[in-house]
């Protein structure tokens, strides 16, 4: 066998190089600032490739040294969801966005931001912890007795297997959140629970409310999705589902949960059990 | 068991099962991750999770035939008592996990629906489409979240874990916690607990680009084994047979698409330059099915990869290139649909239509077979592990576990696929109990003195500040930085030591680990703020991979012989005389050396015997076969 280097063949398409503008913060509370960087584009670049020669070359268009640019990521293959961003003014993934589509031509300008909606950490990366926190309100799990062997979980025709994998899909990424104008930015967490808690809690909820056993849990889920934040703080203005880069039918959801919630009140009012 | 706690190093699979499972004991557990949780790596797993299942059954498969695979898959190499009982208790992780609401696919009736996956003539990989490993990490993400919100779990994600802090030495020292830092505010300090669970993942990174999520450094594994945990089977790297190479990392196209009947080929005619859609089926060489008539596309991941990796070498690769056809175009839409998730993967990264064009692929770094060394207690017969005991993935060090990608010791030489989302989950419920009792059993660390926790934290901020101010006496190279270090180690790492080694390109890669780790002594930080810091931390990874990638050229070199996916060009064939061992490296740190040793493996239960998985001759030039293998 012939000894080599296991490197793969790499797409035929000629070098050039782009400039990359990055809005950059040192931390909470401290002035923004954009640094253009350019930067050659290996075929097949991604924004995460071009974030990585970056950090390698960290200096800018104008011949300054600067420091490394900060960002979030993990899979880069759209499946983690840490790598969200605000490109060329849409929020997005970062890994699964191509430089070759973004920015076609010699010398084309992409312009990277930190998304609006969480407080910058540093440069890039933002502070999602609200997100996992909107969880929490919607007990967003199934209350099992424990681990112990048990036997098998309940029986599911494929048709709702289908339904429940597609909720499942969300990968916490926060895109919904951003484009949502209900959804505002809000720093202090005692505030958290009564501020819209958004469409990806909301179709979390309905995920779990689906599941056999999920559903025992199914009036707190509703009593938290009633209250101040809750599903009645969407405008309906569908933004939500257009970003979604899992295509989860987030306005369905929002429109089921509603339903679920104002029977949920029609019952509680006269006294009924759910 | 008041005031005691266990802390658990890593939010995958592994560490989410150890920390369900270790408060359901009544402990509470301080959980870590460098990422919150939710987005480990074992998010991105795809294709299943192996057990053993009613349908199989039937067919006339069992608990003990996924045994037997498993130990034939890696080659004999691993000790045989821990895979009998995780393949035995393979089926109530399936049940338990589909309790959770894993949304499992399933048959028209409702039951689960099963695959075809490498190693096996069976169906007995469970799955959720093609993104597995994200619908079981949401549902003990979930179940810990729970955990949470009842105060009996608090996380620390963010945090990057820096070093073990161990009292006593030799066969008294414990593990009494560690030091971490806030990857935001980048304070360091001390934990005390009364057991530490690792459970950081693989070290994809040590070779630049792989499969692996960028956070997949071993990092955390290489500050255990400096600071005197042992290391086993470094030398064994699964590079996966199909991926797609990109700029940043290498996207897997799973086996799953080989188990749903995907086709592996390539033209018949070197540098045939048709379409491949106008390549008639005789002018194609499926190269996998006429080799191995059995098994077809589905062989083992070490042997698929060589033989891609010779065709390519050979020149056969298409276009002349490094690159063969996965080809699904064949399949039914309602087949296609259950691989959704990685096909949209491709043409999200590549731009072509998997559905109508064959996909290209290339093998990739993918997995650690070895990993922390941890011992185990067979039950007397050696058929599976005394359950509970506190000794269950113990390392070396009392009260110090290692579990998953982690540590060593299912998947021997090779680890098939499906297995591994398996040998997590296994890890976390069945040890974890371990953990609780070892913790029942000893004594709390209250007694260790601050002192001791005090040194460690000053010992991680004087490794900080080296890297912050440069080296002593100055004399740093402005235009060098941890990411062009960690890039030139990747790409030798990748040449020299991954399909095909020999002694001469070991050597090579030492000698050049060892002008990296000079560049590395003379670094110094563009960035020295001390807030969110990533080029801090990357920088301290990156002194860490260096070490475990010296560790891991060094058993390499050593192992005189072939096994699984390691592949010595220089001694092609297995060695059970000499090397039917686990090695073992222990770090010196008084002398910076390593130290190798070998432990026999346990094979009592079955006699290792040869592994071809019935491999016949074929050729490009041979004749088409008349039909297709029934398997495919
Ligand atoms: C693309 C891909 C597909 C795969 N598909 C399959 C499949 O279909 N079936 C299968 O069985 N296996 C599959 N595998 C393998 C499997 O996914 C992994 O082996 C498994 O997920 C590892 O899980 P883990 O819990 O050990 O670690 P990980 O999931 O890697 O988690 C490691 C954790 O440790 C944390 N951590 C790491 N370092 C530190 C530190 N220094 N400080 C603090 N925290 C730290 C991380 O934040 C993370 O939470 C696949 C692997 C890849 C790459
Ligand atoms: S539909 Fe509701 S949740 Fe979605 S963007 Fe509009 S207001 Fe926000
Ligand atoms: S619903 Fe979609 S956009 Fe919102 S967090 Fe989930 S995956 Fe992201
Ligand atoms: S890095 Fe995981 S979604 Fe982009």
């Amino acid at each position: 066998m012939n000894n080599g280097t296991p490197t793969a063949s790499k797409p035929r398409s000629a070098a050039r190089s782009i400039t990359v503008r990055i809005k950059r913060c040192d931390g909470p509370g401290k002035p923004a600032r954009f640094e253009s960087f350019k930067v050659p584009v290996e075929p097949g670049a991604n924004i995460i490739s071009v974030l990585q020669w970056i950090a390698a070359h960290p200096t800018t268009d104008g011949g300054q040294r600067t420091t490394p640019p900060v960002w979030d990521s993990g899979c880069l293959e759209e499946v983690c969801g840490a790598c969200t961003m605000v490109i060329n003014g849409k929020v997005r993934q970062s890994c699964s966005a191509l430089i070759d589509d973004l920015a076609p031509a010699e010398g084309d300008t992409i312009t990277l931001e930190p998304m609006t909606k969480f407080p910058v950490m540093r440069d890039l990366m933002v502070d999602r912890s609200r997100l996992f926190h909107n969880l929490r309100r919607v007990k967003a799990w199934v209350p099992i007795d424990g681990t112990y062997n048990q036997g098998s979980g309940p029986r599911e025709s494929p048709e709702k297997q289908e339904v429940r994998y597609t909720l499942s899909t969300c990968m916490s990424c926060g895109c919904c959140l951003e484009a949502c104008p209900q959804f505002t930015p809000e720093p202090d967490p005692a505030a958290w629970n009564t501020s819209f808690i958004g469409a990806h809690a909301i179709s979390q909820a309905r995920l779990f409310n689906l599941h056999d056993t999920g559903k025992e849990l199914a009036t707190q889920r509703l009593d938290a999705l009633s209250g101040p934040g809750g599903v009645s703080d969407c405008g309906n203005a569908q933004n939500c589902v257009k970003v979604c880069p899992k295509k989860i039918p987030l306005t369905e959801s929002i429109a089921a949960m509603g339903r679920a919630v104002t029977l949920h009140g029609v019952k509680r009012f006269f006294g009924v059990k759910d | 068991m008041a005031d005691k706690r266990v802390i658990v190093v890593g939010g995958g699979l592994a560490g989410l099962a150890a920390t369900v499972r270790i408060t359901e004991s009544g402990l509470p557990v301080d959980l870590f991750s460098v990422v919150p949780v939710k987005r480990s790596h074992s998010v991105c797993a795809q294709g299943g999770i192996n057990a053993c299942n009613e349908v199989a059954r039937q067919q006339g498969y069992s608990e003990y035939e996924h045994f037997d695979e498993t130990i034939y898959g890696g080659d004999f190499l691993a000790d045989q008592p821990p895979v009998f009982e995780m393949t035995h208790f393979a089926p109530k992780i399936i049940d338990l996990l589909d309790r959770m609401g894993v949304p499992f696919n399933r048959t028209p009736e409702g039951f689960r629906d099963l695959r075809l996956f490498g190693g096996s003539l069976y169906k007995r990989t469970h799955f959720a489409g093609a993104t597995t490993g994200q619908q079981l990490l949401y549902a003990l993400d979930e179940q810990v979240r729970r955990r949470e919100d009842e105060g009996r779990v608090t996380k620390y994600e963010h945090w990057e874990f820096l070093r073990p802090i161990i009292e006593g030495q030799g066969d008294q020292a414990r593990c009494v916690g560690i030091v971490a830092q806030d990857l935001r505010t980048m304070q360091i300090r001390a934990f005390r607990a009364e057991a530490v669970v690792m459970a950081t993942g693989g070290c994809g990174l040590v070779f630049g680009k792989s499969t692996n999520s960028i956070v997949c450094t071993g990092a955390a594994a290489a500050r255990c084994y400096r600071h005197g945990v042992w290391y086993a089977n470094g030398e064994f790297i699964q590079v996966h047979p199909t991926a797609i190479p990109g700029a940043d990392k290498c996207r897997l196209m799973s086996e799953s698409a080989r188990g749903e009947g995907g086709r592996v080929w390539v033209p018949r005619r070197q540098s045939d330059t048709r379409h491949p859609n106008d390549i008639p089926a005789g002018e194609r060489w499926y190269f996998l099915e006429e080799k191995y008539p059995k098994y077809g596309n589905l062989v083992p991941r070490d042997i698929a990869t060589r033989e891609i990796f010779k065709v390519c070498m050979d020149g056969m690769g298409v276009g002349g290139g490094n690159q063969v056809y996965l080809d699904l175009t064949h399949l039914p839409a309602s087949t296609l649909h259950k691989l959704d998730g990685i096909l949209e993967i491709y043409s999200k990264f590549v731009g072509d239509d998997p559905h109508k064009v064959p996909m290209k692929i290339f093998p990739a770094v993918h997995y650690s077979m070895g990993g922390l060394w941890t011992r185990h207690v067979p039950k007397a017969d050696h058929r599976g592990l005394e359950p509970g005991n506190p000794g269950q993935m113990m390392t070396n060090i009392g009260g110090l576990y290692a579990f998953g990608e982690v540590n060593f010791a299912y998947h021997g030489a090779n680890r098939l696929g499906a297995n591994a989302l398996l040998s997590c989950i296994f890890d976390g419920l069945f040890c974890g109990q371990s953990v609780a009792n070892f913790v029942r059993d000893n004594a709390p660390t209250g007694a260790t003195p601050q002192a001791l926790l005090d040194a460690a934290v000053a010992d991680e901020s004087a490794r900080q500040d080296r890297l912050i101010r440069g080296p002593e006496g100055g004399g740093s190279d402005p235009n060098d930085n941890a990411y062009l270090i960690a890039r030139e180690m990747g790409e030798e790492m990748t040449a020299a030591s991954t399909v095909v080694k020999t002694a001469a390109r070991l050597q090579q890669a030492l000698t050049k680990i060892a002008a990296l780790k000079a560049r590395y002594a003379r670094l110094r930080l563009d960035d020295t703020a001390m807030w969110t810091n990533q080029s801090l931390a990357f920088a301290r990874a990156t002194g860490d991979m260096l070490l475990l990638a010296e560790s891991i050229l060094l058993t390499g070199l050593a192992r005189k012989e072939s096994r699984g996916s390691h592949y010595r060009e220089d001694f092609p064939d297995r060695n059970d005389a000499d090397f039917l061992r686990t090695s073992v490296s222990k770090f010196d740190a008084a002398g910076g050396t390593h130290q190798l040793s070998y432990q026999e493996v346990d094979t009592a239960l079955v006699k290792p015997r040869v592994r071809n998985y019935g491999k016949v001759e074929s050729t490009a030039k041979s004749a088409a076969p008349a039909r297709q293998p029934a398997l495919t």
